[in-house]
């Protein structure tokens, strides 16, 4: 943490190390969940993360 | 590419690329602002009235250690291009078990649960197809998904029960899991009703819009009576006896209450702390649908509700508010973020003849028709048509700070504004931009709270 910036997500998965090995499908559809008439996929779990 | 806005005097910076959330100060936000369009010395050199010299110095220091991590002014991971895998695989069902319903919501998409159709239940051989068709469709995956939806699905409890059972026993066969969502306005929800969601693990969406005054002007039975009653009632001893647990309520908020954070509120008060409220998706012509000059207030709104959220949350009444809940540290992979919704390729509706369409805000749409749940998806056009609508398809999204969250926006919402689902409903963005925002507020917020 620097004097001039905090940064939040210090354990932050970087998004492109996501497309390696990931992409399986297995996550829930978005609208599935709870919402039915707007998307938000920035919410859902990933099952491998969760694991 | 990078974000810059303030919430209450807080300073924050979201990296697109990497998803990296800072926290800076007032020395960095200014130098963001010419950062990369001036040479150092010249940024310096504007800024040398407000700041010392040494100040400006150690900050720039700062903002390339983290450029040098790839976490600030990252570059585009896919370079702005993408190709989406072409197998073609269904995962998840919406199954309209009942295109009638009990209530007259006055905004309700599927008109009045008739989807522009007569009205009519799916049969005990329809919904056996269907889950065959998803077990069959499904490829290697192994996690599937079904919501009973409508109209009003409980009004084929029965149907349900069976398909219940019939697809725990099918995905047994195939090695697969099903899990079972119901999406109910609550008015059918009895013990006998109940028992079953629960033996089953079955998570349950229920419908109740906030305020009692707000519920029953948009939400009343045919004879024009409110629901609220009734549906409060139910919904408290259901989730009474499964504890409290695997549910979401959901709301809508129209024009007639855009102060919804109160209807948040509200909800949060009579216990329920899951809570989604969605903005009304209506035509221009409606009384109650959204316009654009409204979106100040809405803004507002959000902005006010995290702050309610935060306020409750000190005081150890946590709400999880379902558009507010992001995963800051992982999340979904950048495979589903381009992909978003799945729609029309690996998540399709079926209404209860068994005609598949591309989801549930198609159904009734003709020309959205992509075959049935008896000899499969004919429409491989439009199937290739939603696989390829991804991030970068859509207009204007590729240059988009919250691309990787909303992933494009719903098809259908862009569809029914626009004409084109490669044409996202504008004021659908500025809502979602906003939602961000005030997500990403509260989890800095909490971030700092735990560090401390």
């Amino acid at each position: 943490m620097g004097k001039h910036i905090r940064t939040v997500n210090t354990n932050l998965v970087i998004l492109k190390s996501t497309l390696q090995g990931r992409g399986c499908g297995e996550c829930q559809a978005s609208c599935q969940s709870a919402c039915k008439t707007s998307c938000t996929v920035g919410n859902q779990v990933c099952l491998k993360e969760k694991k | 590419m990078i974000h810059k806005f303030i919430f209450d005097d807080t300073r924050m910076v979201f990296d697109v690329h990497s998803g990296a959330l800072h926290i800076v100060d007032e020395l960095i936000w200014d130098l963001l602002e010419a950062y990369g369009t001036l040479s150092e010395e010249a940024l310096a050199q504007s800024l040398s009235d407000k700041y010392p010299k040494e100040d400006i110095s150690e900050a720039l220091g700062e903002i390339k250690e983290l450029i040098g991590k790839n976490i600030l002014f990252s570059p585009d991971p896919l370079g702005g291009t993408y190709t989406p895998p072409q197998d073609s695989v269904v995962k998840a069902l919406c199954l309209h078990l009942a295109h009638d319903c009990n209530l007259s919501c006055l905004y309700c998409f599927a008109g009045q649960g008739k989807f522009g159709g007569s009205p009519g239940l799916m049969t005990a051989e329809v919904g056996r197809k269907a889950l065959e068709f998803l077990v069959n469709s499904s490829g290697d995956r192994r996690h599937l998904e079904v919501d009973f939806f409508g109209g009003e699905p409980l009004l084929n409890f029965n149907v349900l029960s069976m398909l219940v059972d019939h697809g725990k026993n099918l995905a047994r066969e195939k090695g697969k899991e099903i899990k079972f969502t119901v999406t109910t306005n609550a008015i059918l929800l009895d013990g006998k009703t109940g028992d079953f969601l629960n033996k089953n693990n079955i998570s349950v969406i229920l419908s109740i819009d906030g305020r009692q005054f707000v519920h029953d002007a948009m939400r009343p039975f045919r004879d024009s009576k409110g629901s609220y009653d009734i549906v409060l009632k139910n919904i408290k001893a259901f989730l009474e006896s499964r504890d409290y647990l695997d549910y979401y309520v959901r709301g809508t908020f129209t024009a007639l209450n855009t102060d919804f954070a109160s209807d948040v509120e509200h909800l949060a008060s009579l216990g329920f702390d899951n809570i989604s409220l969605e903005p009304v998706v209506a035509g221009e012509q409606d009384h109650y649908s959204l316009r654009d000059s409204m979106f100040g207030t809405i803004s507002s709104e959000y902005e006010k509700l995290a702050r309610l959220i935060q306020k409750r949350t000190e005081k150890g009444r946590y709400i999880n508010f379902f558009h507010f809940n992001i995963d800051f540290e992982g999340g979904p992979c950048l495979p589903k973020r381009m992909n978003g919704c799945g729609a029309g390729h690996q998540y399709l509706a079926v209404d209860p003849r068994g005609t598949l369409y591309p989801c549930h805000q198609f159904v009734g749409r003709e020309e959205f028709v992509m075959g049935d749940v008896f000899s499969g998806v004919h429409r491989n056009d439009l199937a290739g048509l939603f696989r390829n609508s991804h991030l970068y398809h859509k207009e204007g999204c590729g240059q988009c700070w919250a691309k990787f969250h909303c992933s494009g926006g719903c098809h259908a919402n862009a569809f029914i504004h626009n004409g084109s689902i490669e044409k996202p409903y504008s004021p659908g963005c500025l809502m979602a931009k906003k939602r961000l925002e005030c997500a990403m507020y509260l989890a800095q917020w909490k971030n700092a709270a735990q560090k401390s």
